[in-house]
């Protein structure tokens, strides 16, 4: 069930959209924030909000590259594996990660903390290579600062 | 090196943005205020069309004649849309802009949106660019509260009101007809005109879309005249400037503004600080991933839409990107043949399943499993991804078709060495 709170700051914002369905993303990240993932619950509450059919959210929400109809970590880092990323070594940045997180790409973490995704190009390939972590941008990459920035994060957590 | 002037990214600072104040100091809002008092809905058209204003997003079509496309007795409301999209690799420029000038593209949203009689304006960002979006809530904000924008614009009876729209992010949202059903919460598949948007585009009504830096060329254009903007360019079949953004093997790689027509070997040498050391320059794709290779006999070119096309070549989004000697070709085409497989829409036949075979026969190459009959079966397949249903497939294979053209001794070695000539 989504908390009273939520779900009516979420009705406001659809009461002020012309036409409720064009809200589909914003509501369907909104509660991929508190679910953790876009579960079958999550599908059938933004049908109901939005006055759509649970396909016709679940046609959009297989759709995009940040909904996620599985399960993943409290952060999912999208590393960029697209032309200009390729070049400056990419590859060496997702081993790195595969290595210190000990998965594979499209897995998560022992601790459930990191799911790691790769992503097509970010828009920062003057700062290449770069990845997004929940979002945030991280460039011109190397291990020591993926370190740092994982350290930070787990000490955050 | 030449100071071209700076018309885009004027007062551009290095951390944070322009603020409405600092815009206003330097000629800001003046576009709209004469757009309104002093040119007239069709004034405007007319000033946008005699500048010979070509879309800034990739697909060169002249912005003055998609605004005169909404016909007077069109029905309303009628929308304006700011595309913001940018996910074409090597593609940051609007970023850039976004950050560097945001009231500048929202006054040109604001005189494209009132030479339409347009009541709303939507900005479609990409989920990467979260900072932008919130820059572009803050500063409609402030455009509000300074009346430039709501009810009575300036005084008029115009009334605007702009919204940002952000995306779940897949790269065939950027392209208008995908963009008009994720605005409208449907599954973003294209949708083959006729009608075109600018008769019916969101719910059915006229829709007119363009792009960040279209848009911010506006304001200037209305506040300086045609004859200016068409006079920034250093060809005559140009108009105004471009903001160039150099990636790859560059010493300094950036966005770049420069006049339209500047030689590509200006923007590399002396702009993007050269190669890198112990680089040498072989191609470029000059306008974005879904460009070709441009070979080194084109170092020189002049960068303008029509240079670019008499040598079967697009200047596309002015994305440059920077191969050097060391980097395969069959790689990095291979790798950009990934990015149009994985973001495919998968609406047609041709695309969905072209593009994964295509990338299959170029792994095989890079992994020294090549053949000589792979060469006329890349041409073929190439040939039947522009009979896909929208323009993303004949982009996408513009990489692949400009290697067999241009650097087929490469794919030989490939076949011949059984390896890739490029791997130790
Ligand atoms: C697959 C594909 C992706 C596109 N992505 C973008 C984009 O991200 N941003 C953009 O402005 N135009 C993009 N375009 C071009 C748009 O379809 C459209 O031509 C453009 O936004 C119109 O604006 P303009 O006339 O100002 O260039 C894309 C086109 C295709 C086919
Ligand atoms: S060409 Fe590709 S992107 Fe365009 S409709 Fe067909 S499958 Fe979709
Ligand atoms: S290619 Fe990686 S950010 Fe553009």
């Amino acid at each position: 069930m989504l908390p009273n709170k939520l779900k009516e700051s979420l009705e406001k914002q659809i009461a002020h959209a012309d036409h409720p369905r064009e809200m589909v993303v914003d509501v369907m990240l909104a509660l991929q924030d508190h679910y953790g993932y876009l579960n079958d619950e999550a599908v059938e509450t933004v049908a109901a909000l939005l006055e759509m059919s649970p396909l016709e959210v679940e046609e959009v929400a297989t759709f995009y590259t940040f909904t996620y109809r599985e399960s993943v970590g409290k952060y999912v880092i999208h590393v960029c594996d697209s032309v200009i990323c390729w070049m400056d070594g990419y590859e060496s940045i997702r081993d790195y990660l595969c290595r210190k997180l000990d998965i594979a790409v499209g897995a998560t973490s022992a601790d459930g903390l990191f799911t790691l995704l790769p992503v097509c190009c970010i828009g920062y390939c003057d700062q290449s290579p770069a990845m997004l972590i929940n979002r945030k941008v991280y460039g011109h990459l190397s291990p020591e600062k993926i370190d740092s920035i994982l350290e930070k994060l787990k000490v955050e957590t | 090196m030449e100071n071209y002037p700076q018309v885009l990214l004027e007062n551009c600072k290095p951390d944070r943005i322009t603020t409405l104040e600092e815009y206003e100091q330097s000629g800001g809002y003046q576009g709209l205020k004469a757009a309104i008092s002093q040119h007239g809905e069709g004034g405007i058209q007319q000033m946008i069309e005699d500048a010979n204003l070509l879309g800034r997003g990739g697909a060169a079509f002249p912005a003055g004649l998609k605004l005169k496309s909404v016909a007077d007795d069109a029905p309303f409301p009628r929308y304006i849309v700011c595309n913001a999209d940018e996910m074409e690799p090597g593609t940051f420029k609007d970023r850039v802009l976004i950050h560097a000038n945001p009231h500048m593209i929202i006054e040109g949203i604001i005189i494209a949106g009132f030479s339409v009689k347009a009541q709303k304006g939507i900005i479609f960002i990409r989920p990467e660019y979260e900072s932008g979006a919130r820059i572009f809530e803050r500063e409609v904000k402030a455009a509000e509260a300074a009346g430039y924008l709501g009810k009575n614009i300036l005084g008029s009876n115009y009334a605007l009101e702009i919204v940002v729209h952000r995306s779940g992010g897949r790269y065939i949202c950027g392209e208008v007809t995908a963009q008009l059903n994720a605005l409208m919460g449907k599954r973003p598949n294209p949708v083959q005109p006729p009608p075109y948007p600018t008769e019916k585009g969101l719910w059915g009504l006229p829709t007119v879309l363009s792009n960040v830096e279209t848009f911010a060329c506006m304001p200037h254009i209305i506040r300086r005249g045609p004859d200016w903007f068409k006079g920034l360019a250093k060809t005559e079949t140009g108009a105004g400037t471009k903001i160039f953004c150099v990636s790859g093997k560059v010493k300094r790689p950036g966005c770049y503004e420069l006049p339209i027509g500047v030689r590509l070997s200006e923007i590399i040498e002396d702009y993007a600080g050269g190669m890198l050391d112990g680089s040498e320059y072989k191609a470029c794709l000059p306008g974005g991933a879904s460009t070709g290779f441009l070979p080194k006999e084109h170092f020189d070119i002049e960068m303008d839409f029509e240079s670019l096309k008499k040598v079967g070549n697009r200047l596309g989004t002015g994305a440059i990107m920077v191969f050097d000697h060391k980097t395969c070709l069959v790689g990095a085409t291979l790798n950009l043949t990934e990015f149009f497989a994985r973001e495919s829409c998968g609406w047609c036949t041709p695309c969905r399943e072209g593009l994964p075979f295509i990338r299959d026969l170029l792994l095989r190459l890079e992994n020294g499993e090549g053949r000589e009959d792979f060469i006329p079966l890349l041409e073929e397949m190439g040939r039947h991804l522009w009979s896909a249903y929208c323009a993303f497939a004949p982009g996408a294979v513009a990489p692949l078709q400009s290697l067999l053209t241009h650097f087929g001794e490469e794919v030989e070695e490939h076949i011949s060495q059984k390896k890739c000539p490029f791997k130790q």
